[in-house]
């Protein structure tokens, strides 16, 4: 994918890329730190319909949605000729038992035969995490097992 | 009354008139600046009320709101922003330059204003507000837009041509003969192109000599290098703006960014006085002659920063709506050409008709720039219907 990159003197720089739609889309990094989100109309690929600004937590979200949602989806491309396995996210929200955690205290393969294959955070892939990772709020873990052992793993990183 | 008295009585009447007039331009989305200019008007020599007590002290925070103003210049772009902007778009600079300062030079010549007052109305009526235009570009959320890095660079060119034009402007003004004014362009040319090289290689250095973590310290040295500067550039005669422009541009990184951020309140205040001072040095009187004259160059040079635009962004590859967005964005003019105007007015070289006609001129320019820029896109798609996304398609 070619993401084109704009300097814009005085204000930021703009990082965007078309997309197969016919719709331009990306962000603009301001000089003092925030972020735009940017999608172009579909009858002008020049104007924006719409400029988002997010928060610095925000962008690492929506960072960690699109990505989580790519990995599952090649995984799950990987795994169609395995019948019965799944792959499924988990967030790890602020009450989770886990959070701060190393992820080997959650014993998670041990207890429902589930492998978390990646953690998402800030946008960034951790691939195939140790036990010892710690887990902040946040977190997309993309985990692959059975429909039933996806069913308790989540059970357990909500309530221990 | 105590003259000290009757002076600080006076400021913060219009300190705080300039608050007011602040909040009634935020409210209705346009720019401050032609309500400041108007508040200046109304105060001056021949307007409601006559403020004689604080004439000393708006000229000289005036003069530091101009070295504020060019100081914040030149710190919004880094060296490297500077070059690549050049590079990218000197061709619709140099015909942004012919299509704007003709209209005022040729106004200045025809109305025999001599070779001085041509130069003084070419700049007044070249140089696009790059203040307006950025809020334009932001609150129309037009930051993502195509044609915003065209319009951004062309605004690049125009300040890096000012950096070449105030010192040749403040050497006219001061009466220099013409070998006089051949070494001064002379001069500015190699200190501008020596400050370029220097900030682009040793940036850092000059933002290390300023930097400091305690706030108070930061700004006593930035504000000092800065007035320094501007002070030096003025005795060697190459405009105290264009010193602190420089100097804006030599500091770097996160230095300039801290220096904004501490620097804003100050440019507010001192670039507020600065217009209301302008103001108060025209008399309103002179103004409604003008007016007519006024339209005529507003009309003009709407036209031709619209056109400036068109022929940049299409030849970036934007689309017909696109291209009359960039032109419309670029009519604004404002602070600088008050600037330009109020470096002529101090000088006493230039008639104070050519300052009415300046005043009046920013006055049309401040307001209809925003309007043209948000209203041109629905007009221009009533006017042509469906024939430019056909085309694109």
């Amino acid at each position: 994918m070619n993401v084109d990159e704009t300097d814009l003197p005085g204000l930021g720089r703009r990082k965007d890329f078309m997309t197969a739609s016919g719709r331009r889309i990306g962000v603009v990094e301001l000089r003092e730190g925030q972020t735009e989100l940017i999608v172009s109309t579909w009858d002008d690929p020049d104007t924006c319909q719409a400029s988002i600004p997010l928060t610095g937590d925000e962008a690492a979200t929506l960072g960690n949605l699109l990505g989580g949602q790519h990995l599952a989806m090649k995984l799950t491309e990987e795994h169609k000729n395995v019948p019965g396995i799944v792959t499924r996210q988990f967030s790890i929200a602020p009450d989770s038992p886990f959070q701060n955690q190393p992820m080997g205290k959650a014993c998670i393969r041990t207890r429902c035969g589930v492998s978390i294959v990646a953690i998402m955070r800030e946008g960034e892939v951790l691939p195939s995490p140790g036990p010892d990772v710690v887990l902040h709020t946040g977190d997309l873990l993309v985990a692959v097992g059975t429909q039933e052992g996806l069913d308790s793993a989540a059970d357990i990183l909500r309530h221990g | 009354m105590d003259p000290l008295a009757l002076t600080l009585i006076e400021l913060g009447a219009v300190v705080f008139c300039l608050g007011l007039l602040a909040r009634l331009a935020g409210r209705i989305g346009m720019s401050p600046i032609p309500l400041y200019l108007l508040g200046g008007l109304a105060f001056g020599a021949g307007g409601i009320i006559k403020l004689e007590g604080m004439h000393e002290f708006a000229h000289l925070s005036g003069e530091i709101g101009v070295i504020l103003l060019l100081l914040m210049l030149g710190l919004e772009y880094t060296a490297a922003e500077l070059f690549t902007g050049l590079r990218r778009s000197w061709q619709a600079g140099v015909l942004d330059l012919i299509l704007n300062f003709l209209p005022g030079a040729g106004l200045a010549l025809l109305l025999g204003w001599g070779g001085v007052g041509a130069m003084v109305m070419g700049g007044v009526t070249y140089i696009s507000s790059s203040g307006i235009a950025a809020k334009v570009i932001t609150d129309l959320g037009r930051l993502g837009n195509r044609e915003t890095p065209v319009v951004l660079s062309i605004l690049v060119f125009e300040d890096l041509a000012m950096a070449v034009y105030l010192p040749i402007l403040t050497a006219l003004l001061a009466g220099v003969s013409f070998l006089g004014g051949l070494t001064t362009v002379g001069v500015a040319l190699a200190v501008v192109s020596l400050v370029l090289m220097v900030a682009l290689r040793h940036g850092h250095r000059v933002s290390k000599a300023v930097h400091s973590e305690n706030s108070e310290v930061f700004l006593l040295n930035v504000l000092g290098a800065a007035l320094l500067v501007a002070g030096l550039a003025s005795a060697m005669q190459v405009s105290a703006a264009v010193g602190a422009f420089m100097l804006g541009i030599a500091i770097s990184g996160a230095t300039a960014h801290n220096a904004t951020r501490i620097l804003e309140p100050l440019r507010d205040l001192f670039a507020a006085i600065f217009f209301v001072a302008f103001g108060l040095n025209t008399d309103p009187s002179s103004i409604p002659p003008v007016l007519g004259w006024a339209l005529v160059l507003a009309l003009i040079t709407a036209v031709t920063k619209m056109a400036t635009g068109i022929w940049a962004a299409k030849r970036a590859g934007i689309a017909r709506p696109g291209r009359f967005r960039a032109g419309a964005t670029l009519i604004a003019r404002g602070e600088f050409s008050i600037v330009i105007a109020g470096l002529a007015l101090a000088s006493g070289a230039i008639p104070d008709e050519l300052a009415a006609l300046a005043t009046a001129y920013v006055l049309i320019m401040a307001v209809m720039g925003p309007l043209a820029a948000r209203y041109v896109e629905p007009l221009v798609k009533s006017v042509l219907p469906p024939a430019g996304i056909a085309a694109k398609a």
